[in-house]
Parts: structure tokens; C-alpha cells; sequence
């Protein structure tokens, strides 16, 4: 017992919250075309990129920020970020890991990410993302053996142009919404994959990202595209210092699956959430968008969100494919002063196509939590299935747990199920654990933890087992 | 559309005989109507009906002035046989009649309130409008402890006399404590075009308890919107039930305040749709103390192109602990042209409560046709038998026995 309540000691604060000493080049300040020009510039980047991102921009001016969300936030100046940083020691990008500055390999041993490859036991190909620049991937070797690309898309852009050109921005094209916009026009770094026909990937990719600079943006952009027959697991997890501004994070991530393919995306986003005033913490204002392009495709999703200030995102799913199918797991957690409103939307087009969405929401303290989802079953898909299930836990009554789904059926063929619950964890259940002698705290961790079940089952093992500690950690002070 | 609203108005004003601070106040509604115009998509409220569209495409330009300084002819043959019943008749929006003749004098009060501008607790658009040119409006008080004696029923009937006009009405109910009031709401047009738009306003006080039946189930190619605000002490009941069947157009909108404890509202609706119809309920449900209790219970059944909006919410805020709130819908989709748009929305502030919904839409359960042909009856039988099951539910859940009857004779439902 006492080495597990050391173990919550140290855990009890962000640990993630240090930052690292290094020198950055830095696009100067502002949004402006010579400013996208600068990060086309200096990532050696085509013509064709420069006009993709010309064109987001002023597509971007046109645009006027939403403000239909539940959370609201004060104002961005937009001017007043700086949209590109990287490490000085980046600018030639080392050709391998022990040219790789001290420093950075030191910042991802601290986050528990080793990034020398005779360390690791398991098989999990990485790409860092540090700020505006990925600083290494592993497992390259391997993964090119049997033809899977898996790299930055700073590198994919050019060296496989081809590839890139068609799939970039197909999902989520630059006249999209406000923040996919900016992300078109600025994005700086982030991972690409491509499974070649047939193959099934032999590991888990993974991408971490890490914001270390102030006052800076994070704008990442992940491709990834399942050839027909393939199979992919992509991991992503994501931290940053604690700081008392608030950054924003807007990234785009597109998946695009072809016949018979499947992609699994999984999220533990542990951004700093902000200390217990609500002062500081990440905007999480993210667009991923899958599309199911081929026939019998399978593209799903799973998510545990309990970091950033505000999360403000739906991972969706285009079911075009005749027997495609779309799955979204969710696990948010919101405690002191965060605030959530994410879901899912699953578009139905073709034929066939099923979806399923889990979502499991818990706030405490001062939170507030909403789950905004959307089905939409189209006239064409005949024979299509939805099924929802959202539940939430409150804790306290000085929190908020809302639900807003949005249910359009124009199939007669087409069946939609639609579920949703708001409780509290029963006064029975907790004595119950106690009585057993459990701590308060362990036993909501353990109730809860139970309530979480359906999601967690569906990350990968070494993710689950990191998700499990940190939905304790989350609600760490909220009972008592 | 200004210049129109503009002379109607005047003509309005001219046949009322207000106080020129009273049409500075309408003149202020017109302004604000003005300034927003019909509800569109672009407010959340109205996202799967957009009022602005639905108007210019179904009546094109509608006229806001009525002559009403002729009376119509009341024709009784239109009313419920079977049933003794007090009355209020409205005739292309002008109150005709209003008999309470079955009930004791001295307990039921009714107030005219045509010359003084009662502000309504909505301020959308339509509100507005209601409020620039409601013509005559009453306020009906049920004294403390009486219990109406039989039901009241409000006729409303157009007739061809009228075309493209948009008629307001308005009404006010106050319940005392221990007093009850069964409401029905019955529409029976045979005009075409015309675009109503009726507030209720309603008060209970403690102990009391009001039940509120709308039946639109008379075939017209109006275009309607009903507001109902009910604002409900402690212990106080009121139950709700919406057939939404006739109109080309109908939007149906119930806001709920339960103020006081153990106060409760219910709400249950049909839609029953063909043709091109498109018919909304939105309903919202304010918790605003502890040990209050909400249910709601919309099913639809949609042929050809017809379209069924259900847009609830439950809101709970952080006083409200120990609140029950459920909510279902289901719809069965006949065409493959019909559609069924569902937001079924939970806001809660508080932890110690119980609150779900639940929303389904699909097709006529297969299996459960095939058993019922098995058993002898045919496709058409079957159909019907599962159909009228599907719906008996929600009309099984109205309180009053004799209200039942009624309502399962017009919609044809058979035990």
C-alpha cells in the first residue's frame, strides 16, 4: 500500500510540466504570407506545397472564427504566435541517432519515450515530434523491408511527392473550417504512413508530440493511407510544459482507408491541462477526419482524452464504401477547471455501412463536459446500422456533464440506436470498497476505472495499462 | 415584406383602441420582428426547419392585417359530439365565443387583456411578432381549489374566407392552488395557406394540475407554430400531449420551468405523417429545484416524403439534485423518402440525479410482420396491427379516460 501511495504522490503532479533548455530558430512572429513562405522555405518544400498552402491561406482570411462551442475562451490574437520552432541543432537534420543532440534525447527518455532502438523491448516504430520539427524516427529499417513508408511528412513531401499530392487535404480539403484551414496553411511537421498493398503492419507506428517552446503554436499535420488489404495501429500521445499562457494546438490528422483495409488510431492525450485555477494549459482544437474509401474498409477510432484546458475536437468517419464500417472510442475525463466538448460524427454514404460509438465522459470539480455527436445515414446507404452509447459520471454538483447528439435518418432501410445516461457513483458502490478497505480515492478510481472498461479494452496493451494510471491521476482531489 | 408589415400594422393599431405609450411598445416588437424577419437555418433552434424557406415556398408573401370587426358564423355541427364539454371558439383568429356554461360562475375568471401588452419569456422572432399584433388576448383564472367540472376545448377553425394571412393568437391560463383544468386544443381548418401563430402562457401554482391535449389531425395546408410556456409551483402536474398529424407544416414548442419541488411534467407526442409533411416538437425542460421529475414520450410514423423533427432537452442546473428526467423517441420509417431528425440534448449541472434518453429510428421489424402473417393476417393486416400498437402506447399514457376515448376515435386507433 505505502509504495503505491508513493507512487500516486509522485504522480500527483503534471510530471510532463518541465521544459527543455535549447536554443530555437523561430519564424518571426505573426500570420502573414512571407511568414508561410519562411516554413516553405525552410522545409525545402516544392511549388506545389507552397500554392496548397497559399491557397488555405487566403481561403483562412475569409473565414471567421466559430464560436458555437460550449467552452468558450477569450479572444487569440493570431498575430501573436509564432508559427514555427525548432531546435537550432535541427536545422540539418541528423542522419542518425547519435548525432541527435544530447538534450532532446534526454527530454524523451524523461517523457518514458526511449528513442535508441537497442533499449526497446517491444516493437513500436516512433517518430518524435518536438515542436515544429520531427527530430527522429525508429524502426525505419524494418518498416522499409516490406515497402510501409513511415516518416515525417516533411520528408514524404519530398520524397514521395506522388503520394502526398493525392491524399493530402482529400480528406480534409483547405476550404474546410476555420482551424483546418489554418492548419493547411501553416502546418509545419508531423508523420505520414502509407501500408502497402496487402501488408499488415508488424508493429505499432507511433507518433509523440511535444510542445517545448512559449508562445509558439503547434500545428501538426498526420497522413496516413491503407492500401488495399492492409492493416495499420497508429498510437499518438502527446504533452507539454507547464505554462501559465494558454497555446494552442491545432492539428489535422486524415486517414484514408481503400478496399478492404483497416486503420486503428489510437489517442492518450495527456496535454497540460492547466493548474488547479485554470490558469495555463493546452487549446486542444483538433480536426481528424478518416475517410472509408474503399469497399468492406474499417477505420476506428479510440481516444483518451484528460489533458489540455480545452479539448474541442470530433474524430469522424466518411463511410463511402459499400460494408464499410466506423467505430469511435471514447474516454474524457475533465477535472478542476478543464473543458471538453468532443465526439464523433459518422457520415453514412454507401451501402452496408455500420457504426458504433462508445463514449464515456466523467467531470469533476469545476469541469464541464459535453458529448456533441453527429449520425447522419444518407438516402443512399440502405441496410445501415448505428449504434450510440454515451454515458457520464459527475462528481460534485459545481461540475457539468451535457450531451448533444444530432441523429438524421433519411434511409427507411437504416436502423439507429441512440443511448444515453447521467448518474453519479452510488453511495452503495463506494461503501462497499471501502468496506473492503479501500481508500475513497482508490475505490472511485476503481469504479471508475470499471466505467472505462469498454474503451480501455480497446487500446493497445501498453497504452491501456499508461491510460488505466492516468484516469486515476485525473481525478486525483476530486473526492473526499 | 417591411413596407407590408408596416401597413398592416397601422390598420392593426387603427382598429385597437391603445394607449399611445401601449403602440410605442408594439411598435418596438415590430422593429425587433423586423430587424430579424422569420427563423432560418442558421439559428440552432430551427436547423431541420427553416421557417423562412418553408413560408416563401409554401405561401410566398403573407399579409399580417384581418379585418376583424364582422363576426363569424358559429356553426355547431363542428363541435365533439359524445363529450359535454366548455368552449372557446376562434373563427380565422377571432374569438367568437368562450362558454364556461358548465362550470360554477363565481370560480373561473376571465380577463380581457387586449389593451394592456403583457410581455412574453421568449424572445424569438415570432414572439415578436405575436406580440406587435395579437388583436385580442384573455387571460383565464381558475380560483383556488376548483376543479373544472368538464373539459375545456379551444376550437380553432379557419375557413376559405382567408388566404396568405398570418393570424396570432394569444392566451393566458392561471391555476390557483388545488385547482385542475383539462385543455384540448382542437384545429379544424379548411383554409389553405395561412401561417398561425399561437403563445400560450401558463401558470400553475401549488398543488394544481393542468392537462394539455393538441390535436392537429384535420388534413390543411396551413403552416403552424404553437409556443407553450409553463411555468409550475411546488407539487403542481402538468401533462402534455401533442398529436401532430394535419397541417402541411407544424411546429410544436413546450418549455417547461419547474420552479417548485416535487413539481413534475410530462410530456408524450405523435407524429403521424404523409405526404410532404414536415413537423417538429422541440421541448425544454428547465429543472430548476431539487425533487423534480420529467418524462417525454415522441413516437412517429412517417410515410411517403414526410418529415419528423423531435428536438428535446433536459436541463438540469446545480440546485436541481435529485432530479428524475427521461426522454424517448422512435420512429418507424416507411418510405424510403421519409426522414427523422432526432436531438435528443442532456445539460446537467448537478450530480445526484437520473437522467437518460433514448432515440431509435428504422424500419417496420421484419421478423415481427412475418410472425404476424404466419398467424393468418395479411401483409396490410400486419402492417397496420404493429403500426397501431406503436402508437397506442403513447396515447395509452394520457391520464383522462374520457380525453383517451376521443383521441383513440379520431386517430383510429382500436384496442
Amino acid at each position: 500500500m505505502d509504495n503505491r501511495q508513493k507512487e500516486i504522490d509522485n504522480l500527483k503532479d503534471y510530471k510532463y510540466g518541465f521544459t527543455t533548455d535549447i536554443e530555437n530558430t523561430r519564424a518571426p512572429k505573426g500570420l502573414n504570407e512571407d511568414v508561410i513562405r519562411f516554413i516553405s522555405n525552410i522545409k525545402k518544400e516544392p511549388e506545389w506545397m507552397l500554392d496548397f498552402r497559399l491557397k488555405a491561406f487566403e481561403r483562412f482570411k475569409q473565414l471567421k472564427e466559430p464560436d458555437w462551442q460550449k467552452p468558450k475562451y477569450p479572444k487569440i490574437n493570431y498575430q501573436d504566435l509564432y508559427y514555427y520552432s525548432a531546435p537550432k541543432s535541427m536545422k540539418d537534420k541528423p542522419k542518425n541517432l547519435d548525432d541527435l543532440d544530447p538534450k532532446l534525447i534526454e527530454t524523451y527518455k524523461k517523457l518514458g519515450i526511449p528513442l535508441q532502438e537497442q533499449k526497446r523491448l517491444n516493437g513500436i516504430a516512433v517518430d518524435a515530434v518536438f515542436d515544429s520539427v520531427s527530430v527522429a524516427t525508429t524502426f525505419r529499417e524494418e518498416l522499409t523491408k516490406q515497402g510501409i513508408i513511415f516518416c515525417p511528412i516533411s520528408e514524404a513531401i519530398q520524397n514521395h511527392p506522388e503520394l502526398v499530392k493525392k491524399y493530402l487535404g482529400s480528406v480534409i480539403p483547405v476550404t474546410d473550417h476555420f482551424f483546418a484551414t489554418l492548419n493547411s496553411a501553416v502546418f509545419t511537421d508531423g508523420s505520414f504512413a502509407y501500408i502497402p498493398e496487402g501488408v499488415r503492419c508488424p508493429m505499432e507506428l507511433s507518433t509523440y508530440f511535444r510542445i517545448n517552446a512559449s508562445n509558439t503554436g503547434q500545428f501538426e499535420r498526420t497522413l496516413i493511407v491503407a492500401d488495399k488489404g492492409s492493416y495499420v495501429s497508429y498510437l499518438e500521445g502527446c504533452t507539454a510544459p507547464m505554462r501559465d499562457e494558454n497555446q494552442l494546438h491545432a492539428a489535422n490528422v486524415e486517414l484514408v482507408a481503400l478496399d478492404d483495409a483497416e486503420i486503428k488510431y489510437s489517442t492518450v492525450q495527456n496535454w497540460y491541462p492547466g493548474d488547479k485555477d485554470g490558469k495555463g494549459g493546452i487549446y486542444n482544437f483538433v480536426t481528424k477526419r478518416g475517410l472509408c474509401k474503399g469497399k468492406n474498409s474499417k477505420i476506428s477510432w479510440t481516444q483518451v482524452e484528460t489533458g489540455s484546458a480545452i479539448t474541442w475536437k470530433y474524430p469522424s468517419c466518411i463511410l463511402k464504401g459499400d460494408n464499410s464500417v466506423g467505430e469511435f472510442y471514447s474516454i474524457a475525463i475533465t477535472n478542476n477547471h478543464q473543458k471538453a466538448d468532443t465526439g464523433t460524427k459518422m457520415i453514412h454514404l454507401g451501402k452496408n455501412t455500420k457504426s458504433k460509438i462508445i463514449s464515456k465522459g466523467i467531470s469533476a470539480g469545476f469541469s464541464d463536459m459535453t458529448y456533441r455527436g453527429l449520425v447522419d445515414i444518407s438516402s443512399k446507404a440502405a441496410n445501415s446500422n448505428n449504434y450510440t452509447q454515451c454515458d457520464s459520471l459527475l462528481m460534485g454538483n459545481k461540475c457539468g456533464a451535457h450531451t448533444v447528439p444530432y441523429i438524421k435518418n433519411k434511409n427507411s432501410e437504416s436502423n439507429i440506436a441512440h443511448e444515453a445516461t447521467t448518474s453519479k457513483i452510488s453511495e452503495e458502490q463506494l461503501h462497499y470498497c471501502q468496506q473492503r478497505g479501500l481508500s475513497a480515492e482508490e475505490a472511485v478510481g476503481l469504479i471508475v476505472n470499471g466505467f472505462c472498461k469498454e474503451v480501455l479494452q480497446q487500446l493497445p496493451m501498453e497504452f491501456a495499462v499508461e491510460a488505466q494510471k492516468l484516469v486515476g491521476i485525473s481525478l486525483e482531489g476530486s473526492v473526499g | 415584406m417591411k413596407e407590408q408589415l408596416q401597413k398592416d400594422f397601422d390598420n392593426t393599431i387603427r382598429n385597437l383602441t391603445l394607449s399611445q405609450k401601449d403602440i410605442e411598445i408594439k411598435k418596438f416588437y415590430l422593429d425587433n420582428f423586423i430587424n430579424k424577419g422569420f427563423p432560418n437555418r442558421k439559428e440552432e433552434d430551427w436547423k431541420f426547419s427553416d421557417l423562412k424557406q418553408i413560408i416563401k415556398k409554401n405561401i410566398g408573401e403573407l399579409a399580417f392585417y384581418s379585418d376583424y370587426t364582422s363576426t363569424n358564423k358559429v356553426d355547431t355541427s363542428a363541435f365533439v359530439d359524445g363529450l359535454e364539454h366548455n368552449k372557446i371558439v376562434f373563427i380565422n383568429g377571432r374569438i367568437e365565443k368562450i362558454d364556461f356554461d358548465y362550470e360554477k360562475k363565481d370560480q373561473i375568471e376571465i380577463i380581457d387583456q387586449s389593451e394592456t401588452i403583457n410581455k412574453f419569456n421568449n424572445n424569438s422572432s415570432l414572439s415578436d411578432l405575436n406580440s406587435a399584433f395579437t388583436n385580442k388576448s384573455f387571460k383565464i383564472v381558475v380560483k383556488k381549489g376548483y376543479q373544472l367540472l368538464k373539459p375545456l376545448i379551444i376550437y380553432h377553425t379557419t375557413n376559405s374566407k382567408i388566404w396568405s394571412k398570418n393570424i396570432n393568437l394569444r392566451l393566458n391560463f392561471e391555476l390557483y392552488e388545488n385547482s385542475s383544468l383539462r385543455l384540448i386544443d382542437l384545429f379544424r381548418d379548411t383554409s389553405e395557406k395561412n401561417f398561425i401563430n399561437i403563445f400560450y402562457n401558463f401558470n400553475l401554482k401549488e398543488n394544481s394540475i393542468l392537462k394539455n391535449y393538441k390535436v392537429d389531425k384535420f388534413e390543411n395546408k396551413n403552416i403552424k407554430y404553437s409556443f407553450n410556456n409553463i411555468e409550475q409551483d411546488k407539487n403542481s402536474v402538468s401533462e402534455t400531449f401533442i398529436l401532430s398529424s394535419g397541417s402541411n407544416f407544424c411546429k410544436n414548442e413546450i418549455n417547461c420551468n419547474l420552479n417548485g419541488k416535487y413539481s413534475s411534467a410530462f410530456v408524450n407526442g405523435i407524429f403521424s405523417l404523409n405526404n410532404n409533411k414536415h413537423h417538429e416538437i422541440r421541448t425544454i425542460i428547465n429543472h430548476l429545484t431539487e425533487n423534480t421529475k420529467s418524462y417525454q414520450l415522441i413516437k412517429s410514423v412517417l410515410e411517403e416524403s414526410s418529415r419528423a423533427v423531435y428536438q428535446g432537452k433536459i436541463f438540469v442546473n446545480s440546485k436541481a439534485q435529485k432530479t428524475d428526467g427521461y426522454q424517448l423517441s422512435k420512429a418507424i420509417l416507411l418510405n424510403k423518402d421519409s426522414e427523422f431528425n432526432a436531438k435528443p440534448e442532456l445539460e446537467i449541472y448537478a450530480d445526484d440525479v437520473k437522467c437518460s434518453h433514448g432515440s431509435a429510428s428504422g424500419s417496420l421489424n421484419e421478423d415481427s410482420i412475418f410472425y404476424l402473417m404466419s398467424r393468418g393476417l395479411n401483409y396490410q393486416q400486419s402492417r397496420e396491427l404493429l403500426i397501431n400498437g406503436f402508437l397506442l402506447d403513447v396515447v395509452e399514457k394520457i391520464t383522462d379516460p374520457e380525453v383517451k376515448n376521443l383521441i383513440k376515435n379520431m386517430v383510429g386507433i382500436k384496442e
